[in-house]
């Protein structure tokens, strides 16, 4: 990885095209430099240790100092707490907890601590923290380091759940995370990581629970968040060939979800697909469509289809992988069979 | 590792304040299950009887603003550092005006101007998140220190010996406070701890380790005050192990019938807080009158809490949807 501090010198007109591990490094060193409270810790983070493991936190223990950027001991539990602790005495701790399956084994701290002190201590504490987590399939990882888990912690009133879909969201949305007076679980795609995409300028912040509109569009909303919104926007090129209008709405915040965005999306086109990279079985998907067919019962043209990952643990083998991964393919097929 | 002991043992009136602590503790306790068993208070009752002094005894070696993480059964640790009384009984009652507006109920008293930050309904969850707090004051430098209480059984989770393990490796200004019933719910030590005792864990993790009777004041300040001194001259975290017993079961309603009864019966005659009171005479520290007039306080105070805690009204039913996060939300 290349990824150095110089992602955050001033953009040109034209972006920059940097690696997804630059568009958190450069959220991480904004937040940082402007808010002496924020803190990191992961493991491997410090520049000792190579600046995190996709190199995400190159330079920032050399330029903010060892108190506020520190590796760790391989210790979910024990990094998690140190963050809810640190957060309660009003720091705004970055917890990397490098791969999206190991949050399983510090659950205890995020969702009975984490998500639950404001609420418990009848809002004399709270928790402003972010927990930094990367995950997703196609790197050949396998079962316990290609998981998408986000649909547990959307779950759990409480949290706040990111999961953004280009590098500038990235940014954006990591920066704003960090500054969120909430618990942020922010979830970080492993194949953008490796990936060159557009830099964001210099002091982006987007706000969190806010969808984006992607692409507008009147005959199918598409609605989604993660890598899949970059296959919704192709599928819809492809389709205004054919003259299918498609509007892709990129949720960015699962948790709280932008449901005045997405009803207003569909109100207008009366047709619905979700998609999202996890499993499609009792994903975010299902309470997405259980919304839209509660509020706009009568107004659908057409039963509302779900886009999702196969339901079986992530293969490692590129043809089970592929085979169990959503495709474009899923996407497309699942907009025609709404306008049937 | 063993820590040398340096720290003075407490003057007259500083065992009165021990003394006043642990009887408060006992006192509010005696009224609590009162309380409770009458049908008064709907709530689970952790009884801290037999384990009063180890927790007046440290908490006095602490300043007003320090940290103090403690679990559901930590009523003697947050009486003992300072949360009111009203407050605190209003948040058994599950009331608008408790410490946590009738959100957290006994398993999770908070009151930050204490000091009690959190308190945790998870065995050994409070550990690292102390870390956390301590962590803060050594990027602060603000000289804060972080107690965190727990019992034996809390010292066979992970979450221990990652945060000892963290703790040692950052040189945190945290105390570790293992207060040793001998019982992990109804479990034994001996049939629950594969080592001889908890001090001794410690050393896994380069850090000092101490065994104390909590239940004599003066051991156990000392221990405290050690404790104390090393984490607020930067030199890192202790693992105090304060040997104690509890006399009313884990829970309100357990019968403690996995005691052996000669256990329970020696332990109840050395009960800690009239040896205190013996202690604090002999010494001519405080007289009876002055004691009695000590105790006379504490009976009204709780008795005013317990009142107030009745009468005050429930939360209005929209605290459902405030304190989720830090806008008001629709539940």
């Amino acid at each position: 990885m290349t990824a150095t501090l110089e992602a955050t010198a001033p953009a040109d007109t034209k972006p920059r095209m940097i690696f997804g591990a630059e568009a958190a490094l450069q959220a991480l060193d904004a937040a940082m430099g402007e808010d002496p409270t924020v803190l990191l810790f992961g493991e491997d983070l410090a520049d000792r240790e190579g600046g995190g493991v996709m190199g995400a936190s190159k330079g920032l223990s050399t330029k903010y100092g060892d108190l506020r950027v520190r590796s760790t001991p391989i210790s979910e539990q024990a990094i998690m707490g140190a963050a809810v602790g640190a957060a309660i005495a009003g720091m705004r701790p970055v917890a990397e907890i490098m791969l999206m399956n190991f949050l399983t084994v510090c659950m205890d701290q995020i969702v009975n601590h984490a998500a639950k002190i404001r609420f418990m201590s009848g809002g004399q504490t709270s928790c402003p923290l972010t927990i930094r987590t990367m995950t997703g399939v196609g790197a050949g990882l396998g079962g316990q380091h290609s998981d998408m888990l986000e649909a547990w912690f959307a779950h759990v009133p409480g949290l706040k759940v990111v999961v953004p879909s280009n590098h500038a969201d990235w940014t954006g949305l990591l920066h704003e995370s960090i500054m969120d007076d909430n618990p942020v679980l922010f979830v970080e795609s492993t194949l953008m990581m490796r990936a060159k995409g557009a830099a964001a300028p210099i002091g982006h912040r987007l706000p969190l629970g806010k969808a984006n509109v992607a692409r507008t569009g009147s005959d199918v909303s598409v609605i989604g968040y993660g890598r899949p919104i970059n296959d919704a926007l192709a599928i819809a090129e492809k389709l205004s060939g054919e003259g299918v209008s498609v509007e892709v709405i990129d949720l960015r915040t699962v948790a709280p979800w932008d449901k005045e965005a997405v009803l207003t999306s569909v109100a207008k086109t009366g047709r619905a697909v979700i998609v999202h990279e996890a499993v499609r079985n009792f994903g975010c998907g299902g309470e997405i469509a259980a919304t839209i067919g509660e509020e706009l019962f009568g107004q659908l043209k057409a039963p509302i289809r779900r886009v999702g990952s196969r339901n079986t643990p992530v293969p490692v083998s590129p043809v089970l992988e592929k085979a169990f991964a959503w495709s474009q393919s899923d996407i497309e097929a699942a907009i025609r069979s709404t306008l049937n | 590792m063993t820590s040398p002991r340096t720290s003075n043992a407490p003057d007259g009136d500083t065992l009165v304040e021990i003394y006043r602590r642990a009887q408060l503790i006992r006192h509010c306790g005696e009224q609590f299950l009162k309380t409770i068993r009458a049908g008064r208070i709907q709530a689970p009752y952790y009884s801290p009887r037999g384990q009063e002094v180890l927790a007046a005894a440290t908490m006095v070696t602490l300043a007003a603003d320090d940290y103090v993480v403690t679990i559901y059964r930590g009523l003697h640790d947050q009486l003992a550092k300072g949360v009111p009384l009203k407050e605190l009984w209003a948040e058994y009652a599950g009331k608008a005006s408790g410490s946590c507006k009738g959100k957290g109920g006994p398993m999770h008293i908070t009151h930050p101007a204490s000091g009690v930050v959190v308190t945790t309904g998870v065995v050994g969850s409070g550990i690292p998140i102390a870390n956390g707090l301590a962590l803060a004051s050594q990027v602060n430098g603000d000289g804060k220190i972080a107690l965190t209480s727990f019992g034996d059984g809390a010292t066979n989770i992970g979450a221990f010996h990652e945060a000892l393990n963290l703790a040692s490796v950052w040189k945190l200004p945290v105390i570790f406070l293992c207060q040793n019933n001998l019982y992990a719910e109804h479990t034994s030590f001996a049939n629950g701890t594969g080592c001889e005792n908890i001090a001794m864990r410690a050393a896994s993790y380069g850090m000092p380790g101490v065994q104390v009777n909590g239940n004599d004041a003066v051991a156990m300040y000392r221990a405290a005050a050690d404790a104390v001194a090393r984490a607020r001259a930067g030199e890192g975290p202790t693992l105090i192990e304060a040997r104690t017993f509890r006399f009313e079961g884990h829970i309100l309603g357990d019968d403690s019938h996995y005691i052996p009864k000669e256990e329970m019966a020696a332990a109840i005659a050395a009960d800690p807080v009239p040896a205190l009171r013996r202690q604090i005479v002999a010494a001519g520290y405080a007289t009876d009158e002055a004691l009695d007039a000590i105790e006379d306080r504490i009976v009204a105070d709780v008795a005013e809490a317990l009142a107030y805690a009745i009468a005050e009204p429930y939360p209005d039913v929209a605290e459902l949807g405030r304190d989720v996060l830090d806008v008001e939300i629709v539940p």
